[in-house]
Order: structure tokens, then sequence, then C-alpha cells
């Protein structure tokens, strides 16, 4: 049935952008604080109360505007849009409706090792609304209360074309959005602080249909494995009710994570008029071509252009490229340690092998790590030298991860260095094949294992310091030695 | 003459000469307003305590100010801190306010003191200060008319010489009209000269702030106080504030003076509008240049102030939900019937009124018949006073089409109640500078001279209208507070 059938997915996502204080007013906008502490009149509106416009939310929405390849308005302006909730203090939330900051961006996302152009029909700016505190669930609780300090933190809604056809092309494109949004340092970009939030609106049409069919747009989405499961979960079903002769209708449906499905919240018809109008208490926005330019100056490197010059400079493979680009820090970090240690495959080895592993295992993000890119590079070095082999270089850094300590200092105090001295190796080599006659014997036979064996013994006896290179070269000039 | 009947300058200079003080001034004040409110009911709230302990602490130990002592009261929709602000409204009668309004805080850097809130009809919706939720105000000249309105009250206490000045705040004509039917000067600046933050909003793109005042000069010099940019307020000017008391003379030789046909035809008293033709030759015997002008659209310029002013009220009261502040019903067991059942109980018809006609307005299908039409409306009145600024320095008019009308003569019919507006309205449309002063009487009531002159032009529009009270005596006459 889904052979007959394609998915068309466009996404709505909400950014909080990076400010120290609200759209509107000069409270802050720090995330997690107690309820109701970042709050003054003006954003739980107060009678008589006035917006004033926070000119680094415009600074922001400019720089995604240009890192989404937007087009930048010189002219745009405010709405109000009405309705009423409590966690909405003016019942109405300022937002821009009919001339919104940015309009025509895209970008490129991976499909299964080809690029596909995503593009973006418009980003605006606006506030946020409060939030709502219930006692148990919202249907069944006996009182709700308000915490308004979200209220008038700014967002930019970036919407995109429906131009994804399925849940993983939605995935790749809110992925790719989230390091774009990383890279230019305008959002945290957390979905699970809320600080990114997406919105999907899906449809199905039979194959070769160029009429977008009737769409659902799916709410509560609140990580990339949701949005994901209910992507799929959407499309299946409406490919399944088209199927049994049902008519879709226009509605908007919520995700539930729990149960794996989404419901209907409400439909067309029971749709809010919003009543948007141009809001009188602020005046339009002009946004001259220097200024645009001088933000555009600021931009750092963005990830594509980055994983270009990973491939080019430092001959790192294209997956390479594209893991250590997924964030600034992780092409930082890998900046920072190819500049002391510049062999750039080894140390993309170990940022995607041990040091990603190690994150993973302790659910830390890399700018959170106690091991710094010269603390990499410094045991980098030691490796490359011969202090210590590659094997007692992973517990190293397990020991670096956890307690912060630089290599030499670890490897010092638990007396790790190497043992490359080939008179000390010769003797214990040597007692070791005087000890094991048999073996040794085995060997000489053509038993390959047999010397796999002796290794072992060896390293043994040096508590796994050896060095392999030596043991190995010293083993074979022995065995065969004796042997004549 | 009696303290309580002398202008605020003359009160200011008797301070100087130490020929009386400050709390001779409050007692004065306080004493005229406990013997005629009774029967002109202008004041909400006295703050009659904190006032005379202001006025004594002011003897003690005088501060500067360019009203320092003096008394003065706010049209009760002027956010006070610590002083019960109403609106005139059930919504608002026990809301304290946790903040003053920029232009309070300004009188209060002057050195003036808060003597009390002025009625008004509710939330500044309405022509007659009938439309108070507590009590209607009376005209001093005739106590069984009207203030007019919506700044009866504020009005109406200058008239009866319960305070030297008030200021209040003028959406289409609020302030200029009551000052008519009082026969005193009421002064609504161009929108932008002075801040609107800390006043509760009707319609934000109309609304203005302004003064009430016994003669001009008066006005002059509280305009000085009031006007300038405010960082809070975004739709304020960055302009310089000259000292407009300076610019008051009574040469007003070559000023050219039109006078809109269609301010002197339909609907508008013939005693009205031989009074202002009066008038109009006195200022040619003063060797101002006068002639006749048109303003085409004007017209078109009422229906579309009560699209424009309830589309911005319906959207500016929706904060009053009863959640944070405010009346509340406690009845309501859901969150839907918090907000309607508040509300309800909350707001008077008029209020009501104009909510559903500016939410029709701005309903999706409607919008473009009603608001944007507006809109385009609005430009086109823009036009025709730009067109007649481009050959005449001000505009003289009648204030309103008839004298106070009778307490309960129009509340059955809220056309010609609207049509008091008419001759005022237009100019909020334009956000120009309007004001009215006394210009004679017709059957014993107070007839308004409207001025009305270029954006941020007070100097020019002050000057004609000094010269003006300097060649007649007009603004001294006083009513009789009897019934006429």
């Amino acid at each position: 049935m889904s052979n007959e059938f394609e998915t068309v997915v466009g996404l709505e996502v909400h950014v909080e952008l990076k400010t120290n204080t609200k759209i509107f007013c000069a409270c802050k906008t720090a995330f997690g604080a107690e309820p109701n502490t970042q709050v003054c009149p003006i954003c739980s509106g107060f009678p008589g109360m006035l917006p004033v416009l926070n000119k680094k939310v415009v600074e922001l929405a400019i720089k995604t505007g240009l890192a989404i390849n937007a087009e930048i308005a010189s002219y745009c302006k405010f709405d109000r849009k009405n309705y009423f909730y409590p966690d909405l203090p003016n019942a109405y939330q300022i937002s821009q409706f009919a001339l919104p900051i940015c309009t025509n961006g895209y970008l490129d996302i991976d499909v299964n090792g080809s690029q596909k152009r995503i593009r973006i029909n418009r980003a605006h700016m606006e506030e946020d609304a409060g939030k709502l505190v219930h006692d148990g669930t919202i249907t069944t609780t006996a009182f709700s209360l308000v915490d308004l300090n979200r209220t008038g933190v700014p967002l930019l809604e970036i919407v995109s074309e429906p131009d994804m056809r399925s849940a993983q092309e939605a995935r790749a494109y809110l992925e790719k959005l989230r390091s774009m949004l990383l890279f230019a340092q305008v959002s945290d970009a957390r979905m699970e602080e809320g600080s990114i939030r997406c919105d999907a609106n899906v449809s199905v049409r039979r194959k070769g249909e160029e009429k977008l069919g009737v769409r659902a747009e799916i709410k509560n989405l609140n990580s990339f494995k949701a949005m994901e499961k209910a992507i799929e979960y959407e499309a299946k079903r409406q490919m399944e009710a088209i199927e049994d002769g049902e008519t879709l209708i226009q509605e908007t449906r919520t995700w539930d994570d729990e149960k794996g499905v989404t419901r209907s919240m409400r439909n067309k018809e029971e749709a809010h008029d919003y009543r948007y109008y141009p809001d009188p208490d602020l005046p339009p926005i002009q946004i001259d071509a220097a200024w645009i330019e001088e933000i555009k100056a600021t931009l750092p490197e963005m990830p594509d252009a980055a994983k270009q010059r990973l491939q080019d400079q430092f001959g790192l493979p294209e997956y390479d490229a594209a893991i250590i680009t997924t964030s600034p820090h992780s092409l930082s970090f890998f900046d920072q340690c190819v500049a002391v240690f510049p062999e750039a495959k080894t140390v993309s080895n170990w940022m995607m092998g041990e040091l990603s592993r190690m994150l993973n295992q302790n659910n830390l993000e890399i700018q959170q790590c106690k091991i710094t890119p010269a603390m990499l590079a410094d045991l980098l070095k030691l490796i490359a030298d011969g202090t210590i082999s590659g094997k007692m270089a992973k517990s190293v850094f397990e020991k670096m991860f956890d307690s912060g300590n630089s290599a030499a200092q670890i490897i010092e105090e638990q007396g790790m260095v190497q043992i490359s001295d080939e008179d000390t190796l010769r003797k214990i080599i040597a007692e070791i094949i005087d000890n094991n006659p048999v073996v040794v014997a085995d060997y000489r036979s053509g038993k390959e294992k047999a010397r796999g064996f002796l290794v072992g013994q060896v390293m043994k006896a040096t508590k796994g310091q050896a060095n392999p290179n030596s043991v190995n070269k010293i083993l074979t000039e022995l065995l065969t030695k004796e042997g004549d | 003459m009696e303290l309580h009947e002398l202008t605020l300058q003359q009160l200011i200079k008797e301070l100087e000469e130490k020929k009386t003080n400050a709390q001779e001034i409050m007692t004065a004040i306080l004493n005229r307003i406990n013997a005629v409110d009774q029967k002109v009911k202008a004041f909400l709230t006295l703050n009659q305590e904190a006032a005379i302990e202001k006025a004594r602490e002011f003897d003690r130990q005088p501060w500067q100010g360019k009203i320092a002592g003096i008394p003065f009261a706010l049209k009760d929709n002027y956010c006070t801190k610590g002083v019960r602000t109403t609106c005139a409204s059930k919504m608002l009668e026990n809301f304290i306010p946790p903040y003053d309004a920029t232009l309070v805080k300004k009188l209060y850097a002057e050195g003036g003191i808060l003597t009390g809130k002025l009625n008004l009809d509710e939330f500044a919706m309405g022509s007659s200060t009938e439309l108070s939720a507590f009590f209607p105000s009376h005209n001093p000249w005739d106590l069984e008319r009207v203030p007019g309105g919506s700044s009866g009250g504020s009005a109406a206490a200058v008239a009866a010489d319960e305070i030297p000045f008030s200021l209040a705040s003028d959406t289409g004509g609020s302030i200029r009209q009551p000052a008519a039917y009082c026969g005193v000067v009421g002064l609504k600046p161009t929108y932008g000269r002075v801040s609107r933050w800390g006043i509760v909003a009707y319609a934000s793109s109309l609304d203005q702030a302004g003064v009430i005042t016994k003669d001009v000069s008066d006005a002059a010099l509280v305009l000085s106080i009031i006007a300038g940019y405010d960082p809070l307020e975004s739709t304020s000017v960055q302009m310089e504030v000259p000292d407009y008391t300076a610019f008051l003379n009574t040469d007003i030789k070559g000023l050219k003076i039109g006078y809109p046909k269609e301010y002197f035809q339909q609907g508008v008293d013939g005693k009205i509008t031989e009074t202002l033709k009066k008038a109009l030759l006195k200022y040619e015997e003063m060797g101002a240049h006068i002639e006749e002008v048109s303003l085409p659209h004007s017209e078109y310029a009422l229906p579309a102030y009560y699209i424009i002013g309830p589309a911005e009220a319906s959207s500016n009261m929706g904060k009053f939900d009863g959640v944070r502040y405010g009346l509340r019903d406690f009845s309501a067991d859901n969150v839907a019937d918090l907000f309607s059942l508040s509300r309800q109980a909350g707001f008077g018809p008029e209020v009501k009124r104009r909510i559903m006609l500016g939410t029709y307005a701005l309903s999706s299908g409607y919008y473009d018949a009603y608001y944007l039409k507006a809109l385009k409306v609005r430009r086109l009145i823009n036009d025709d006073f730009a067109k007649v600024f481009s050959s005449f320095d001000v505009i003289v008019a009648p204030t309103t089409p008839t004298t106070a009308f009778k307490i309960g003569e129009n509340t059955d019919d809220i056309l010609t109640a609207y049509m008091n507006d008419i001759l005022t309205v237009p100019i909020n449309m334009a956000g120009l500078p309007g004001i009215s002063i006394p210009c004679g009487l017709a059957d014993g009531l107070p007839v308004g001279m409207q001025i009305i002159g270029k954006p941020f032009a007070e100097t020019t529009l002050l000057k004609a209208a000094y010269a003006f009270e300097q060649a007649t005596d007009y603004h001294q006459l006083k009513p009789s507070l009897g019934v006429r």
C-alpha cells in the first residue's frame, strides 16, 4: 500500500533566540528559574504597559536568516495574534504575520548520500507565551498555575515548504537546521529544554499526483525520535484512511508519545480566528543593508563550508567530516586538536571512536567534557612516540575522561610507561621461551597460534607495558635463532 | 480671588512670592472639592491625606520644580503607584498599580502634588462621562447637562475650580470636547509628542495624552513638562522639547488661518457656527489671514474611526481576563467560563459594544472590507490635512457640533452620541495637535473653538490660541454650579 503513496512533510520550527533579556521588556530569559521570578508589569500584561523591541532579537533573526540563505526584509512589522489563554497575559501574541523579517531561504540536506534542497518559506519574530502547570493532567486537574517566566522570550518561527518526503528527511532537515543554529550561535537549540520546538504538517498523496493532500498539523513533538515516529504514524494513518474510502479533514493533531498515536485536537471549523492586525504600539522596523552586511561579517563558518574544508585541508573522508561538523563544539575540538597534533585522521578516529563512546555513555556533550583538545593531542603524541601503546592509551583516555587529569600525569601515577628497552625485553622473552618448550615446539612445527600465546605471556609478565613492536621483533629473532 | 479660583501660574506666583504656602493652597482646593463635588461628581478617588502630608512636607522643606507644591489631578486611566486606578470600570474597581505612568513621574519630578483621580467614560469610551460604571459627572455650567467625555471629570473639575489643571487623554476628542462643553482649555498634542506609557490604552494608534487648564498659557507650561521622548514608549518621538511658554505672544500678523467648510455645515448648530464666525473675524482684526478651505474626506472620518477605534480596543481589552488582576468571577469552574463571566461582570455595555464591533471588523473575511478600508480612509484624511497645511499655518473650526447636551438625552441613541465626535475625530486620525479654547457662550453654555496645527507645531497652535485669549475674556467666565 505505502508504495502507491508518498508522504509530504513541512515543518514549523520555533527557535528561542539567545538573548539575555526578553523581546519587549528587560526581564531575564534564563532557563529553569523559579516560577514567576523573571516577570514585570510589561510581560505580565498590566494595564498601560507598552512593548519596546529588543534590538538584539532583530540582530539574531537577521543572523539566522543569513545562515538559512534567506532574504532579509528591508521593512517589516509586528502584528497582534489575538486569542484568549491564561498563559497569554495580553490575550494577544506579538508576532509577524503580513511582513516577516526573513523569506525564501533553504537548507541542503543529505538523503541517502545525495543532496536535497528544502526550501524555507519564511522566518518571523514573535514572543513566547507562558506556561501552565497542572496538578496532574489538563483534563483532571482541579486548578492550574501560571508561570510567566517564558512570556516574552524571543522566538523565531522558521516555516519550511512541504518539501520533505519522509520522516527521515524531516529529521535530517531538523538536524541540519539545529546545527546551523548552533554554528550561527543564535540559539542554544536544546530540544529537551524547548529552545527548539517543532510542529509537523503531514499529508499524503498518490505517487505522481501534484495536488497536495489534506494536511494534519502535528503538535507536541518533543524530540527527534518523537517527530520521526509521529510523522510515520500519521502518514500511515492517512494512507489507511484513504484506502478505506474515508475523507480526511484538515485538522490539528497531538502526538501521544506513550501510546505512539496522534489524536485530533481541533478541526478547521474549530480553528481560532486570530484577527491579526498591525500592532499599533510598535512602529515598523527598517533594516538597512549596511547593518545586514555588518551582521554577515560576524557569521562564523557554517557546517557545509566546514565539512568541505575538513575534506580539502585534511583529506578526511566525507563521512568523518560530516560527523565532526554536526556541532560547532565538535568542529572546534577537532580544529584545536589538529593544530597541535596534525595527523587529522587519527584525531578524527579518536573523536568518533573513544571520545564519542565515552560521551554517549555519560550522556554528555563534547563541550562539557573534561578532556580538552590539547589533552587529547598530548595523548596522541605519546602513542606516536612510543611512550605508550594504543591499547594502554584507551585505558589512559578513560581515566582522563573521568578525572580530567593529563595523560602524562595518569601514566606516571600508574607507572604505565611502555617498556621498549630491548635488553630488558630480550631477557624476559628468553625466559618465557625457556619455560614453554612445548609451545615453542608447536610454533616451530607451524602452529601460528602458539606465537600469540607467547606474546600474551610477555604482556602478562610486563603488565601490558611491553612495546608490542619490540616484542614481535625480539620474539622473531629469538625463535629463529634457537631453531638454527 | 480665592486661592482655588487662580490659574496654575497665578498659584505658582503666589507661592514664589510667599503670599501663601502649599498647605493653604491644598486646603483651599480640598475645601472646594468638598464643597462642590457632590454636585459636579468629577472625582472618583481623593488622595486627601497623602496630598495634605505632601503639602506640609513642601512647606517644611520646599523642593524645586516648575509646579513645585501645586495640586493636580488625573483622569483615572493614568496609572498611579499605590493609588487606585479604575478607568471608571468595575473591572478595575480595586486595581492599585505598582507603577506610575511616565507623565505622572514627570509631574512629580517638577514637584506637583497628586490630589485625586477623575471620572471618565469607562475605559475612555464615550463622550459624556455618563458611561462611567460608578456615576455620571455633571457640567458646572448646568448640572443637568453632561460635561462631555470621555475626560468629563477632568474638564468639569477644572471648570468648577476644584483643581488648577488636570491631565487627560484624547482618542477621538476626549480632551477637546469636554473642554469645549465646560468652557476650559483642552490641549491634545501631536501623536508621539507625549508618552502613553502607563495610561490604560483604549485605541493605541489614536490615544494621546494631554492637558486641561484654565488658560492657554497654563497649557503651554504643562506641555513643556510632559512633552518628550520616552524610551519606554516606542511611538514617542525623539525631538527636542521647546519651552512652549516662550512662544506665547499676541502678534499674529500674517498668520494664515484656514477654516474648513465641511466643519461649518450639516449637523453643526447655527449658534455654534455664528460664534465661530465672530471668532474668525476677531482673528482677521488682529491681522491674521482668513480663508475657507476644504477637507473633502471629513464625512468619512467618523465611520472609519468607529472601525479603527473599536478594532484596537477589542484587542487592548483582552488583557482584562480575570486571571492576574481586576475583577474575577470565582464561580467559574473552567478557564473559558472564568474569562467570559469575569468580562461579563466587569465591562459595561459600551465597552462590550466596542469589543464586539472591533472583533467583527478584524474577523477573517471582514478585515479587508472594514479595517483595511478604514486605514485607507485614514490615509485620505491625512492627505486632506497635509494639503491644507502646505499653504496654511493653522486650521480653525468648532470643537463640537452642539453645546453640552442633557444627561440622559442621548443614552438610547448611540449614533447621535457618536456624532459628538464628528469635528474632533479627524484630528486624531491624522495624529495632529489640537486645542479647544472658549470662544463665547450660546444660550449660556460655553462654545469651544478648535485650533488644529501641523504635526509637532504646538508652538504655532498655542500662539494662535493665546492671541485670541488675550484679545477676549471668555476664559474668565465662571460657571454658576447651578441648574439653568
